[in-house]
């Protein structure tokens, strides 16, 4: 076995050491009934040549090559050579959770950057280190809300991502949180009379996404207003966090649940990923998650540490803000490194150019003929519905290695037939025209 | 001194901000091939945004890479959290052209690939944990506790048997009673009798008709086995109750003893222990959960099933929890757990499970004597000793960890768990060689003889690190959380 350092005769030198005959005396202690006396019905273990050559097949059975006009949470941007390099040193994967400061000040330093370019994005206080992804964000934001405010009712967009709001049903259930959904306008944007409607004296929380999940951008000064008219707290959803380059920060909210995927974090069929929760100072003690805060030594030496953990598992146990142990740290990295890369020009222009392109098929799939719905301002994703019933559109375009957008009925039973597409600076105008043809086609 | 280190230069390195100066970028992005758009609105330039060149951006984060430890640096004997090598083929596969790149969204048609990974990985776990469903949804060890237990009081409900309680030994990891507080149940602490595991007559007159689950860890986190686990599993379902285990040291189980064959009703794997996923300084993982049959109905959606003989997702559960995450879970930890499953296969699993124990007891046999040993039942996979010897000179766990890394090593995990006083709980794993665990042992000997005869050497510790101990009191007390300019 080739990851194992030790051979049969150390085995054997080992065991003679610690008195015993066989390795089957170390396993005495566990009662007859609970031993596996067969062997694992798994193939006996494979080389390198052949792992990838299975790995191989698998990736080229799914979309290799494909052009792709999928977003809804999950967007293809390019990812800089350097990103991989870096993150490929063992000294950062290979490393655990910093708990000692004095041999982990690389991950702690890198952590306080990352908590401070976030801050300096959202227009917030406060940056955690890290949560699981976006969809787990917002549920934690909105336990978050509860615990600030001494309510429990959570009012949500429909323009949230649906599977965010999934998750938050899932978890919310065993805690009686009751939720209430308000519609969207035929704008694409947030109907704020109903939501003004839905608030009120049990609101904890108001949930609102932005760029939202037709890619219609919202106004959070219009949705902050209407939550704190009812004392209740507004978060901020965010999916897509190279729309920060260019659309303004939720300052206005008072936490921000978003996800970092869009960082430089590979699609990867939808995880890892890293979201963060962001949020006003007054309201730190009450935040889930990891944080990193400056320290001196007894020399006067700037470091770093892990802070305020009495708000955390391993020291509150069941008084904890939340269950959370880990902050998707490795994937956290790639979000500061893409950060650092990109910088206050880059990540503008990165911005704009995704802009530009969803602009530019939106207008091509309008002069093919196309509805598009939802005239909001937006920013890489739109709405269209194509000429054929998506699952033939889809299969068409398979054959042509396209795959046009997500369809909408799934989630949205009132939006049958149309589709959700996304165009980002990584597809070429030509493939943005190839698309509008494709939707077109009868 | 019986040392890994030596002397070396370290660069310093400031703030990414302190770095930073007007004008530079590390990218450059094609020319835009279609024609520009204003953005009516858009936000003023990010103030104080990092503005720096690809070099310093690689200078920065190689250099502050440098003040980490590793897998890779060397033994990593952290309790409960199995260091083991990560393999650099599962790093390979994850970033396969379709893989990598492969949206969650995308037609099943066109996602065969991915579903066969999901669905072979499933196969193996089962069979490594002898259970009968599951979902691989859950996106770290904590999120799959709360899914199991999740899954608990659904199946409760339908039984028309709702409960109120969860019981949780005193030696669980904070995230268990975390976990059943957030699920909405009230946490009952169970004591441990004096062989550090569960206490029969404790857990006999708390299993009430009020108690939803017991959450156990087997091997608990002292390292050793709950010899009494068929008594616990009949007694908690007896009482209408079910058995969750905590899959965290599943380490010591693979290929030689299976959860499901001794009672459990739920449990989690933590795909960045026992599979070699990597920690990555703190995350992601993966948690995916394993049940008996009759919870598999309230599993997550979407679930794995077969459709023409092809793996498929299913949608249609009337009766599941939900979904626990968007997408598909952590998939890029699949693959890699997948490929360590491959490359040992059931021959090295089962060596892998032999050669963890076996290091363990190699280093409680060495350190015996000069450490207190709270428990003398036997170990498993790790070990916990105390500093029971030490505190008389003032030297804590806490002081020799700091010792222990001016020695060249990454100490053990400090005062947990939590029934033991001034623990010191280690797990070498499979992955220290002999030559790494005697190094390791003679560390810790001449630090026990150091303690005796320089405590202060030992309570300074350490004295050769970039930095010394940080002042946390004062950290927490004024938390500074963010880097602001000197204006």
């Amino acid at each position: 076995m080739r990851y194992l350092p030790t051979s049969d005769a150390i085995r054997r030198r080992m065991l003679r050491d610690l008195g015993l005959n066989s390795v089957d005396e170390l396993f005495r202690h566990i009662p007859e009934y609970c031993r596996l006396t067969r062997t694992l019905d798994i193939p006996p273990g494979k080389s390198e040549p052949e792992i990838l050559d299975f790995f191989r097949a698998a990736a080229s059975d799914n979309a290799p090559g494909f052009t792709s006009f999928l977003g809804a949470g999950a967007y293809q941007h390019y990812r800089p050579v350097h990103l991989d390099t870096l993150i490929g040193r063992g000294e950062w994967f290979t490393a655990y959770t910093p708990y000692q400061p004095e041999i982990s000040q690389g991950t702690l330093q890198s952590i306080f950057e990352f908590q401070t370019m976030i801050c300096q994005l959202t227009g917030q206080e406060v940056a955690n280190a890290g949560m699981y992804d976006g969809s787990t964000a917002l549920l934690e934001a909105c336990m978050m809300a509860a615990r600030v405010t001494g309510r429990d009712g959570l009012v949500v967009a429909r323009s949230v991502h649906p599977q965010y709001r999934e998750v938050l049903a899932t978890l919310t259930r065993s805690r009686d949180f009751p939720i209430t959904e308000t519609g969207y306008l035929p704008s694409g944007r947030l109907d704020l009379d109903a939501l003004r409607a839905a608030v009120g004296g049990t609101t904890a929380a108001v949930a609102v996404q932005s760029p939202n999940f037709f890619g219609s951008i919202e106004d959070w000064e219009e949705a902050a207003a209407i939550a704190h008219a009812a004392g209740a707290l507004l978060v901020a959803v965010i999916a897509e966090p190279v729309s920060l380059g260019l659309l303004p920060a939720p300052s206005a909210a008072d936490i921000v649940a978003m996800e970092l995927q869009g960082f430089g974090i590979p699609v990867g069929f939808g995880g890892p990923y890293a979201g963060i929760l962001a949020c006003r100072e007054s309201f730190v003690r009450s935040l889930p998650g990891r944080l990193v805060g400056e320290a001196r030594d007894a020399e006067g030496r700037r470091g770093f540490v892990l802070t305020l953990s009495t708000r955390e598992q391993h020291i509150r146990r069941e008084k904890a803000t939340s269950n959370i142990c880990t902050n998707q740290a490795l994937c956290a990295l790639m979000a500061s490194i893409f950060m650092a890369t990109y910088g206050k020009q880059g990540l503008r222009e990165l911005a704009q150019q995704n802009l530009a392109k969803a602009a530019y098929a939106a207008e091509a799939c309008r002069r093919a003929g196309l509805d598009v719905l939802f005239p909001a301002p937006r920013f890489h994703e739109f709405v269209v519905k194509p000429r054929r019933a998506p699952a033939t559109l889809e299969a068409a375009c398979a054959r042509e290695r396209l795959i046009p957008g997500l369809p909408l009925g799934r989630f949205y039973p009132e939006l049958e037939g149309a589709l959700l597409v996304c165009a980002t600076e990584i597809i070429p105008r030509a493939e943005l025209d190839r698309l509008a043809a494709a939707l077109a086609a009868r | 001194m019986p040392t890994r280190a030596s002397r070396h230069i370290v660069q310093n390195e400031p703030l990414l901000f302190e770095v930073s100066a007007p004008g530079k970028q590390g990218c450059q992005l094609p020319p835009l091939d279609v024609p520009p758009v204003e953005l009516a609105g858009a936000r003023p330039e990010i103030t104080d945004f990092p503005e720096v060149s690809e070099l310093e951006v690689i200078r920065h984060f190689t250099r502050l890479s440098t003040w980490n430890y590793g897998v890779d640096t060397g033994i990593y004997p952290l309790g409960s959290c199995t260091m083991k090598y990560n393999p650099r083929i599962n790093e390979l596969v994850t970033r396969l052209d379709g893989l990598g790149d492969g949206h969650p969204l995308q037609p099943e048609a066109l996602s065969r690939g991915a579903l066969r990974i999901m669905d072979l990985l499933s196969r193996y776990l089962l069979e490594i944990t002898g259970m009968d469903a599951i979902t691989l949804q859950p996106a770290a060890g904590a999120q799959g506790e709360l899914t199991g237990i999740l899954l608990v009081r659904a199946a409760l409900a339908a039984r028309g048997d709702a409960r109120r309680k969860v019981l949780i030994p005193d030696s669980a990891h904070g995230t268990n009673p975390a976990t059943a507080a957030i699920a909405g149940y009230q946490v009952e602490n169970l004591k441990s009798n004096p062989a550090g595991t569960v206490d029969m007559a404790s857990l006999e007159r708390q299993m009430t008709a009020d108690v939803a689950a017991l959450m156990l860890t087997n091997p608990n986190t002292l390292g050793i086995f709950e010899a009494d686990i068929h008594r616990i599993a009949d007694l908690v379902h007896e009482r209408g109750g079910m058995l969750y285990m905590d899959g965290a040291n599943m380490n010591a189980l693979v290929g030689r003893s299976r959860p499901g064959d001794f009672g459990v009703d739920v449990m989690h794997l933590n795909l960045h222990k026992t599979f070699s996923t990597p920690h990555g300084g703190g995350g992601p993982g993966a948690g995916p959960v394993a049940v008996k049959r009759e919870l598999e109905p309230f599993l997550p959606i979407p679930v794995l099933t077969r459709r023409n003989g092809e793996p498929a997702l299913d949608y249609d559960r009337p009766r599941s929890i939900g979904r626990v995450r968007a997408f598909y879970g952590n998939f890029g930890m699949f693959t890699r757990a997948l490929a360590y499953i491959m490359a040992n296969g059931c021959d090295g699993l089962k060596q892998t499970t032999e050669d963890a124990v076996l290091n363990a007891n190699y280093v409680r046999k060495k350190l015996e004597g000069a450490y207190a040993l709270p428990y003398a039942t036997p170990s498993m996979h790790e070990v916990v000793f105390s500093d029971a010897n030490q505190t008389a000179q003032g030297v804590r766990t806490g002081d020799v960890a700091k010792r222990l890394i001016d020695y060249g090593f990454h100490p053990y995990t400090v005062s947990f768990p939590l029934v033991v006083r001034g623990a010191m709980m280690i797990e070498p794993t499979e992955s220290a060689s002999q030559a790494e665990l005697d190094e390791f042992v003679a560390a810790m000997l001449a630090i026990a003889e150091e303690a005796k005869t320089q405590p202060e050497l030992v309570t300074g510790a350490p004295h050769t690190t970039k930095i010394g101990r940080l002042d946390e009191v004062a950290a927490a007390r004024q938390p500074h959380l963010r880097w602001q300019p000197k204006r």
